[in-house]
């Protein structure tokens, strides 16, 4: 099986999964969240994959129809392949679902409380931050990039302000991105 | 309250194999994200639930960790059957866009050398960044009104983004550290 990836040591897949695990119950406003985390573990710290692979693993997932949080499998399947997307599917999946199932039966009527409200109130702002250090983070690449720098930035713009101003589905935008890609403009 | 509420009995799911189609259905059909297409599904085609029940569901998803949506199968198909709802409701939204994403992935592996393939993706890749942007600067907005005052919440959103995306420090000490203050000074000012 060629197309996969050099098979990562035991030790390595099970790193990935505890590492995934952890970011679960970090993910606070959603998985991509802790983006930052999964790039600075799998990237920089392990030089698993590259950053340009990371965005790309991104970009699948968001052009892919299903919920974004599959770009997790992508990142594992581009580390080591089914066993790598196990890792970190599994990881991230499986302390989030026995937590929220915990909490839709038994905390659902203490959402109004100080408690709750401190926390959403909190951790609002990180999680703020959190999406612009995402979106920081999958844009560097194409920066550092001098050739295409200008092209990227423009299309960068062009999804923001569309998605702001715009009533217009996220597809089309994903769409507008492949074909200027695809045409060589950035 | 609006004829919305007052309508108690909304049609249910008849077994968790119709709960497992109708998540399989509209994770399909989510380019760029499910939440919309849930919204029409769920309230509006089926009426599994209410307008004001679909909000309430979300909200909560959205306190805990892990990807929204995902949440808002979990808690749904538990409200209908239990444990059993709540996989098959996860499983359906999951494994056909996994199976899809992961043959895309492979076919990426193989085309990548294509420079039309690689040019396309990298153009992807820059939108996605924008479309994640994007999400970020719609809710700034609720910065505006948090109980931390607005110049302390933007200050803690700050700090975030310098020493997660710029000084790279894991995100357990952020979390941990960053989150645990702003939770309590929270905390302080809800007495």
């Amino acid at each position: 099986m060629s197309a996969f990836h050099p098979a990562l040591p035991v030790a390595d897949l099970l790193g990935l999964f505890g590492h995934f695990l952890m970011l679960s119950l970090l993910a606070v406003g959603g998985a991509i969240t802790t983006a930052p985390d999964m790039h600075r573990y799998v990237v920089a710290e392990h030089g698993w994959i590259t950053g340009a692979q990371f965005t790309s693993s991104i970009a699948l997932a968001q052009a892919a129809p299903g919920p974004n949080v599959l770009f997790v499998a992508v990142i594992g399947w581009n580390v080591a392949g089914p066993l790598g997307a196990l890792a970190t599917m599994a990881g991230t999946l499986l302390p989030s679902t026995a937590l929220t199932l915990f909490v839709s039966r038994w905390g659902a009527r203490r959402r109004e409380t100080r408690g709750v409200r401190a926390f959403t109130t909190g951790l609002t702002p990180l999680t703020i931050g959190l999406l612009v250090a995402t979106g920081w983070l999958l844009v560097r690449p194409y920066v550092r990039d001098q050739g295409h720098a200008v092209g990227a930035i423009v299309l960068v713009g062009v999804a923001i302000v569309g998605m702001l101003k715009t009533k217009l589905s996220p597809m089309w935008f994903v769409g507008l991105g492949a074909l200027v890609g695809g045409l060589g403009w950035i | 309250m609006s004829a919305d509420d007052a309508v108690a009995e909304t049609p249910r799911p008849a077994s968790a194999t119709e709960l497992f189609f109708a998540f399989n259905r509209l994770a399909l059909q989510g380019f760029g994200g499910v939440l919309p297409v849930a919204q029409r599904e769920l309230v509006e085609r089926r009426h599994w639930l209410t307008k004001t029940q679909f909000v309430e569901i979300l909200s909560l998803g959205q306190v805990l960790p892990g990807p929204n949506v995902v949440n808002l199968a979990l808690m749904l198909g538990d409200r209908f059957f239990g444990l059993r709802g709540a996989l098959a409701a996860l499983g359906g939204m999951l494994a056909a866009p996994l199976v899809i994403v992961l043959a895309l992935t492979v076919a990426y592996a193989e085309l990548a050398r294509i420079a039309i393939v690689a040019g396309a993706l990298r153009g992807m890749g820059a939108v996605a960044a924008g479309l994640i942007l994007a999400t970020a600067i719609r809710l700034m907005s609720t910065l505006r009104a948090s109980l931390l005052g607005p110049w302390l919440a933007a200050a803690f959103a700050l700090v975030t983004f310098v020493t997660v995306a710029l000084l790279r420090l894991p995100l357990i000490w952020v979390v941990v550290g960053l989150g645990g203050l702003a939770i309590a000074i929270a905390w302080r000012r809800l007495r």
